[in-house]
């Protein structure tokens, strides 16, 4: 295990994982390595757990803060870790308070709740993060009331019957959470089909499209329209400093669409017959602004100028839970000058300089506010901007919003 | 204002009585006639006249008025009764009826108490003898245009010192009858006709509500004229008929480049570098291009000369070259030879690359320059004639213009700022480098963009010079903008809707800027302006080698497109130019000032006419 996460360590800080969905895979099934070896005591399983969870999180996040899918995935982890206590939880007290209620009851239908599938409770505990409808307000009431238990409804029961019900919960819990880890990677690794068999809806005959660098998730979108065939026009800019537009180009053409590279400074020139601007993220913030590769935010004022659609793609592991502040500057990175200039290009003229001096700024990201984005395209569905912090509520719990601190404080 | 407004509706025809103070006066006239042509202020000039002059001017000729009112309609016709043509009064007519509409109809044989009227009569009139001049060379500060300028400043200090301006008024009153005298002593000749046609086009655009009325009033010699100005439809490369033609006359031999971008079949697309040897190769076949203009050519095509001003100072020298070595054939005019002859030069400059806008407006200015030469020049005075008009060309509207753009944009710039320019342009170069020099505490960023990678130039030599500078790319221009208080930026050409028509990406740095609130100075000399209109990059532009987006210099690492050609869906596109709406533009500075881009098309108009009359 050691093994692994240095390793991820290492390829998290010389950045060599290509796109936040590698990483979010491969922090995932980390992060289900660290849960399974783990050691859970006999009682707070949950806690240990998460703990454990975090403290692996941490170093993850401080490997690459700027990479935030590694935040998300840890982020989703220790909310999975709860919401399957929780059910468990949940799954206990109510078998409990039957019991309770009912003393005649049989330990045959007692024994039944506890089987009862974790992701139907979950999901049923997650419904409480939802708007509550009419019906759960008059009639559960018990599944809202019973939370503040779960930490100590242990200790109500039976002493019999409790360490029976404890080991076969600790495993239980292990085994649950693995699971739900496991459906979170089957999930990243599926999102580009969740996303791109939205793409008919989304993509008409003769429509014009412009995109900026490479995204493989734009990438497998626009070829599904193709596929549905309805043909279009794609532009592809190229997305300096790393020009990956060329990739896309070629993918494209070799895929049969008609594609055509233009350079980053005409994008303003070309997005008047440009129909839809399809764009991957890096990220997307709470609030509904996107973290993107550099040069989107340009794309994004022009697309606003002629009105023309600016829609985002983004996988669910990209959805980050906190809000940005000044991220242009703290979500940023700066790479190497030399992807602008050669080395030593300059050198001449810095020895003999009068006073003057050179610098290069050669930024990774962008930040495109959400006034600029007319759409996210998650594996979920379409959504709003404005939308976005009430979809991160599903995915993440507020405990885990700040996931550096809490270790240092308990520490 | 409130307070001021109610007396100058009852003054008003008071005011008349400054004009006609001393009765063959003009001037006054003229400082109002002044006014329809710029475009918004003749109403404050007026206004300010009609408020400040009263009080003074008023007593000693409150009778007497009347009697000028009266003579007034008379004056129009009694100042230049013999030399009138009857079109030419007719013109005034239609003049009238063009601007003011029914209102002067109704008002001005009653002698006109409603200002418009007086303004717009005035004006046609008066283009005659002054008005003319004075907008002609506002910078050249000629007696009249002086002497209207002082009238301006005296109209505002009125205020103060009416005594003053009362004496300085009359002093200029006389001096101008004196002119007047002058002229009056000569006909009209066809240059006054002319002017008086000139001053009508801004009259009809200003509102063309009225247009139809003035159509009514016989103005065909300038209705045609104004039809000869507006710009030829450029040719549509797309238009098969008339790309063969084209392609029978070329003497270079264009192979089209494979995947075309569709949207732009109506721009010429060759592949490039098939030409050069081709080209040269046929030198000592090519006999009627002249070696200079060759070599400028091939320089073009190579990409040696870029740059709106080194490829126009280029060509104009490459044309005083041959001109020099001209020699009329017998039996030919100097005049349609020469013509004809530049005319072959400029297509071979074509095909090696499409002109620039401002080239086409120094060919334009050659060819008038031509076509006046009289007819009674030997054929070396003519030349010598035509090679110093060259020299002056490009002394006064390129090398000064320049100079006084850079101590324009200069006071622009502040102790702290931090100043952006996006590839590079020479105007900006020597702004940065006069700011410098002043001892100014600035910063540069260049903001550079594949595939020309001009910036990385500019950088250097401005590194060179000691000053601060940052470098980044265009995608970065958003992350940079946050430390940006000035963006400046050169430009191509500046089109008559204010469009501003300059090297791709400028456009997309000038949004940037605008999202930014960052102010954006365009530096632009005046003979780049044109009056064609432009809405898009699209329409019109210039398609650059695709092959160069293909390889990125310095990173051998990004090659997924050598083989493009070969791929059938896969097109380059490398546009040359963008097109950046006005309302990026805060202020464009000028030879002639620091004008917003809504007056642009003012600038055009009297700097195309000066072009004439140079």
């Amino acid at each position: 295990m050691l093994f692994l996460l240095m390793y991820l360590f290492i390829d998290l800080d010389a950045s060599k994982i290509e796109g936040s969905q590698a990483t979010a895979k491969q922090a995932a099934e980390l992060l289900r390595s660290v849960i399974s070896q783990q050691r859970l005591p006999q009682t707070h399983q949950a806690t240990a757990l998460i703990s454990a969870v975090r403290a692996v999180g941490e170093k993850l996040i401080a490997a690459n803060p700027v990479e935030l899918a590694v935040g998300n995935i840890v982020r989703r982890v220790l909310h999975i870790i709860r919401e399957e206590d929780l059910s468990l939880a949940t799954a206990a007290i109510d078998g409990l308070e039957l019991s309770a209620v009912s003393d005649d009851e049989d330990d045959v239908e007692r024994d039944d709740y506890p089987v009862l599938s974790a992701a139907a409770v979950a999901a049923a505990a997650r419904s409480t993060l939802r708007p509550p409808s009419l019906q759960t307000l008059l009639e559960d009431t018990p599944i809202s009331a019973a939370i503040p238990h779960t930490s100590s409804s242990g200790g109500d029961s039976e002493g019999k019957s409790r360490s029976v019900d404890k080991s076969s919960r600790g495993r239980k819990l292990k085994h649950d959470v693995i699971e739900a880890v496991n459906e979170l990677i089957q999930d990243i690794s599926t999102c580009y089909e969740q996303i791109a068999e939205q793409a008919v809806e989304h993509i008409h005959q003769n429509e014009v499209i412009l995109t900026l660098g490479s995204s493989k998730t734009v990438l497998e979108f626009l070829c599904a329209a193709k596929e549905k065939k309805r043909s279009f026009k794609v532009f592809v800019a190229e997305g300096a400093p790393r020009y990956q537009g060329h990739l896309l180009a070629k993918e494209l053409a070799a895929r049969g669409l008609q594609t055509t590279v233009i350079t980053d400074s005409a994008v303003f020139a070309m997005i008047s017959r440009v129909n839809m601007v399809i764009v991957g993220a890096h990220a997307v913030m709470a609030n509904g602004g996107v973290i993107a590769p550099v040069g989107l935010n340009m794309v994004a004022l022009a697309a606003q100028r002629h009105a023309v659609p600016f829609v985002v793609l983004a996988g669910s592991h990209k959805l980050c839970p906190l809000y940005p502040h000044n991220p242009e500057v703290l979500l940023n990175e700066l790479r190497s000058p030399s992807e602008l200039l050669d080395f030593g290009e300059f050198s001449d003229c810095m020895d003999s300089a009068s006073g003057g001096s050179l610098h290069v700024v050669n930024p990774t990201f962008d930040y495109v506010p959400p006034k600029l984005v007319s759409l996210f395209i998650t594996d979920t569905g379409g959504h709003n901007p404005s939308y976005m912090y009430r979809l991160i509520a599903d995915y993440y719990s507020a405990d885990d919003l700040v996931v550096k601190r809490r270790p240092a404080t308990t520490s | 204002m409130d307070a001021r407004r109610p007396p100058r509706a009852v003054i008003d025809p008071k005011v008349r009585t400054v004009g006609f103070f001393t009765p063959p006066d003009p001037i006054q006239f003229d400082s109002n006639s002044l006014s329809p042509v710029m475009i918004p202020p003749p109403c404050h000039s007026s206004e300010n006249l009609d408020l400040h002059s009263p009080p003074s001017v008023t007593p000693p000729s409150g009778d007497e008025s009347v009697s000028v009112t009266g003579s007034y309609n008379g004056s129009s016709s009694e100042l230049f009764p013999a030399p009138m043509s009857p079109a030419l009064s007719q013109k005034i007519v239609a003049g009238d009826g063009g601007v003011g509409g029914g209102i002067v109809a109704s008002s001005f044989p009653r002698g006109g108490g409603v200002p418009v009227c007086k303004l717009t009569t005035v004006s046609v009139v008066n283009t005659d003898s002054f008005a003319f001049d004075e907008r002609d060379k506002p910078n050249k500060g000629g007696g009249s245009s002086m002497e209207v300028k002082d009238q301006a400043m005296n109209s505002k200090q009125k205020n103060e010192k009416s005594s003053k301006a009362e004496r300085r008024a009359l002093q200029e009153a006389q001096r101008a009858a004196k002119a007047e005298g002058n002229k009056a002593t000569g006909t009209v000749t066809s240059g006054n006709l002319k002017s008086a046609k000139a001053t009508k086009p801004p009259q009809k655009v200003d509102n063309t509500s009225v247009a139809a009325s003035e159509k009514k009033g016989v103005d065909r010699p300038s209705e045609k004229d104004r039809k000869k100005d507006v710009p030829h439809p450029r040719m549509q490369y797309d238009d098969k008929s008339r790309v063969e033609k084209a392609k029978r006359r070329a003497v270079v031999n264009h192979t089209e480049s494979r995947n075309r971008v569709e949207l732009f079949r109506h721009l010429p697309q060759y592949e490039h570098g098939s030409q050069l040897p081709d080209l040269e190769a046929k030198f000592f076949q090519l006999e009627p291009v002249h070696p200079s203009v060759y070599k400028v050519g091939l320089q073009y095509l190579s990409g040696d000369i870029s740059g709106g001003n080194a490829r126009c100072i280029a060509m104009l020298q490459a044309f005083q070259d041959a001109i020099k070595d001209y020699t009329v054939p017998p039996e030919k005019t100097l005049v349609r030879d020469l013509t004809a002859k530049i005319s072959s030069y400029v297509s071979f400059l074509i095909e090696c690359r499409p002109l620039s806008i401002s080239m086409g407006n120094a060919i334009r200015f050659l060819k008038s320059q031509i076509a006046k030469l009289p007819l009674t020049l030997s054929e070396s005075e003519s030349k010598t004639s035509l090679q110093s008009d060259i020299e002056r060309f490009i002394y006064e509207k390129i090398i000064l213009a320049d100079k006084v753009i850079v101590e324009h944009a200069v006071t622009k710039i502040r102790d702290g700022d931090v100043l952006l320019t996006y590839g590079s342009s020479s105007a900006v170069e020597m702004i940065l480098l006069r700011a410098h020099e002043l001892g100014k505490q600035f910063q540069v960023v260049v903001v550079d963009s594949r595939p020309s990678l001009k910036g990385k130039l500019l950088l250097r030599r401005l590194v060179e010079k000691g000053l601060t500078c940052t470098y980044t790319h265009i995608n970065a221009v958003s992350f940079i903008m946050h430390e940006v208080t000035r963006v400046f930026l050169g430009a191509s050409s500046v089109l008559s809707n204010g469009t501003v028509y300059s090297g791709v990406g400028t456009a997309s740095v000038a949004m940037v800027a605008h999202a930014f609130h960052v102010p954006v100075i365009v530096c632009c000399e005046a003979f780049k302006f044109h009056e064609r209109v432009q809405l898009d990059s699209i329409c019109s532009n210039e398609l650059g080698d695709p092959d160069v987006i293909s390889k990125v210099s310095g990173r051998g690492d990004v090659n997924h497109l050598d083989a493009w050609a070969n791929a059938e869906n896969l097109q380059l596109l490398n546009l040359i130019y963008d097109a950046t709406p006005s309302d990026y533009v805060s202020i464009i500075v000028t030879d002639y000032g620091m004008i917003p881009p809504t007056s642009v098309p003012v600038v055009v108009r009297e700097y195309s006419r000066e072009q004439v009359w140079i």
